[in-house]
């Protein structure tokens, strides 16, 4: 023990808690660096272009027209569709799973969903592509099968883990003895679902529906290949089947054509400022309201 | 007994008994979770039924030839297992570490707080705007280029909440006795957690790893514009080349090719299919067997 090279452990315990510590910091860093970065880059668009230029409905960037409304329009129309087609199968499954199936059904469906959160968004595009919109132009009879529909029906099988994976968890987070107080009081175990157990994890299924709406919002590669790329602003309700362009496939389409440092450039991370204020937006929202679920529960049962 | 006082109501109507009901939401609730689930099925069983007749050893092993439209897909396959490992090397460490943070260290205090609000945020941010990050910062700022070095970069931040996540679930299941018994044998915090703690929980944290990975490894948009490429004659020699991918090049055979082979469409999407649910089913098998196993 003369050559004392090797550090003793209370010295071992220093250094290795520092770097921990750092790296548990590190992801409120790497936010902030994120949004510095859009900042410094996207910003410079609101003095180069206006706001009164960007807030219009032409997007042409050869010519200089840099209208987003076509493109946050685009967004929502999709996003909506998808949330029309991914509420009503993911809740619906997440309660299945949870208070009706057999565990031998359960060990199907579960892993299946996860088969479907792991499948890559452009697999599911080409398949949209190849297979899904010359099906649907066929049966809907429209010139083009790549329209916002055909987006909204992807995004919503792509929200759906989402969907299903936190509202599940809620609904098993409903203390037993509310189901059990329903039942004994001579509540069909269908009523104990409706009027006991899906109330009480209410505040969890929205948190389930808004990350999933988060979710189709900032999908790319399966909206930029099936839903026909054109960014033009929407006129009344038959937009869900022609052709749009949304905020995430604009970036993805025209981001490796544009000088950098150009006026096109500058939008193109303005609108990847958008879409990470939405984000942000519906994520600090979902998140404060499964806490607030938290702290009921534990009053409840305290 | 039971059904008395809705039937009353309900009974003169429609005939509609609670019990009815009951029978109708359940089928209700059974043919949604069938129309869930049927689509990936069909899905899966789609993609491998058209595709196993495009695989060949030379279709994995070979360049592409005629503006790949024919030939193999090797580059895209070699390339994604870089930008795979790449993801691994900066992830892995940083995303354990950070995990190991919050469930053994972190007071709960406002900075514990903000640094899972910024996890949150971290997971939540569109594919696409990792992708501008990482152009600004790594290609950029730092002069990487578009890279391996920059496209893994950028899969690793963004693999990152998922990783930090699964560790601290991982680490929070072990029972709060095996700390304490240590502890109490002279160990030091992190003689602790690295003997004892990690050990239990590495199962968890591996789950969560390759979980974590294959998201990265089926990724597209965070490489369009760090690493990816639309074709190149040789494989990258240095992690400052860039590469390409098969989620990449699934994009470009799918739309930026005309006249691309069908068959050499469904083999790359069936051989990324397999990377991917082949890491997911390595995932599922660690966690199962952890939880036979576990003594606790």
């Amino acid at each position: 023990m003369t050559r004392q090279t090797k550090q003793t452990a209370p010295q071992q315990d220093r250094l290795v808690t520092l770097l921990i510590r750092l790296s548990g910091y590190s992801s409120i860093l790497l936010v902030t660096l994120i949004f510095i970065f859009l900042m410094k880059e996207g910003l410079p668009a609101l003095a180069d272009v206006g706001i009164g230029e960007l807030f219009t409905d032409r997007w042409y960037p050869i010519e200089g027209y840099f209208g987003i409304l076509p493109l946050i329009s685009g967004s929502l129309i999709v996003t909506l569709g998808a949330m029309l087609v991914s509420v009503p199968l993911g809740v619906g499954t997440a309660i299945y799973l949870s208070e009706v199936a057999p565990s031998s059904t359960r060990e199907v469906v579960k892993p299946l969903v996860e088969v479907l959160a792991g499948l890559p968004s452009v697999v599911l595009g080409f398949l949209g592509i190849i297979a899904a919109a010359p099906l649907l132009r066929r049966l809907l009879d429209l010139p083009t099968g790549l329209t916002a529909f055909a987006g909204a029906l992807l995004l919503g099988l792509i929200a759906i883990p989402t969907i299903v994976s936190i509202a599940e968890d809620a609904l098993n987070t409903v203390p037993a003895a509310y189901r059990q107080a329903a039942l004994a009081v001579g509540a069909t175990p269908w009523q104990t679902i409706w009027g006991v157990t899906l109330p009480a994890a209410r505040s969890g299924v929205l948190t389930a529906v808004m990350l999933g709406m988060g979710r189709a919002l900032g999908e790319t590669m399966a909206v930029m290949m099936v839903t026909g790329n054109a960014p033009t602003l929407p006129h009344g309700l038959d937009a869900l089947f022609m052709p749009v362009r949304t905020m995430t496939a604009t970036i993805a389409s025209e981001m490796g054509e544009v000088a950098t440092g150009s006026a096109h450039y500058q939008v193109l991370f303005l609108i990847g400022i958008v879409l990470f204020l939405f984000s942000l937006v519906v994520n600090v929202l979902a998140s404060s309201v499964s806490f607030r679920q938290r702290k009921r529960a534990e009053r409840l049962l305290s | 007994m039971n059904e008395r006082p809705m039937m009353l109501s309900s009974v003169n109507r429609q005939g509609l008994t609670p019990r009815r009901v009951q029978q109708l939401g359940y089928g209700l609730l059974r043919l949604i979770s069938l129309i869930t689930v049927l689509p990936i099925f069909l899905v899966v069983v789609y993609i491998v039924v058209r595709g196993v007749p495009s695989i060949d050893w030379e279709f994995l092993t070979a360049m592409p030839r005629e503006g790949m439209r024919a030939g193999g897909i090797l580059p895209a396959i070699i390339g994604t297992v870089y930008l795979t490992l790449g993801t691994a090397v900066f992830a892995v460490p940083l995303g354990v570490a950070a995990g190991v943070y919050i469930a053994e260290y972190a007071a709960d205090n406002a900075w514990t707080r903000l640094i899972r609000i910024a996890i949150i945020n971290l997971a939540g941010i569109p594919s696409v705007v990792y992708g501008l990050f990482g152009f600004g910062l790594f290609v950029i700022f730092l002069g990487f280029g578009t890279s391996i070095l920059a496209a893994s970069l950028t899969l690793a931040i963004m693999t990152l909440p998922v990783i930090i996540s699964t560790t601290e679930e991982a680490l929070r299941s072990v029972p709060q006795s095996f700390r304490v018994v240590s502890i109490s044998l002279g160990a030091t915090r992190w003689q602790t957690i690295w003997r004892v703690v990690l050990p239990q929980a590495l199962p968890g944290i591996l789950t969560g790893v390759i979980l974590g990975l294959e998201r990265a490894a089926g990724e597209t948009a965070p490489i369009l514009f760090t690493g990816a490429a639309f074709f190149l004659p040789r494989l990258p020699q240095s992690p400052l080349d860039a590469t390409m991918a098969l989620p990449y090049h699934i994009f470009v055979i799918s739309t930026q090719v005309p006249g691309m082979p069908v068959q050499i469409q469904f083999g790359t999407v069936l051989v990324l299919l397999v990377f991917v649910l082949g890491m997911n089913l390595v995932a599922t098998l660690i966690r199962s067997r952890a939880r036979a196993r576990r003594e606790w």
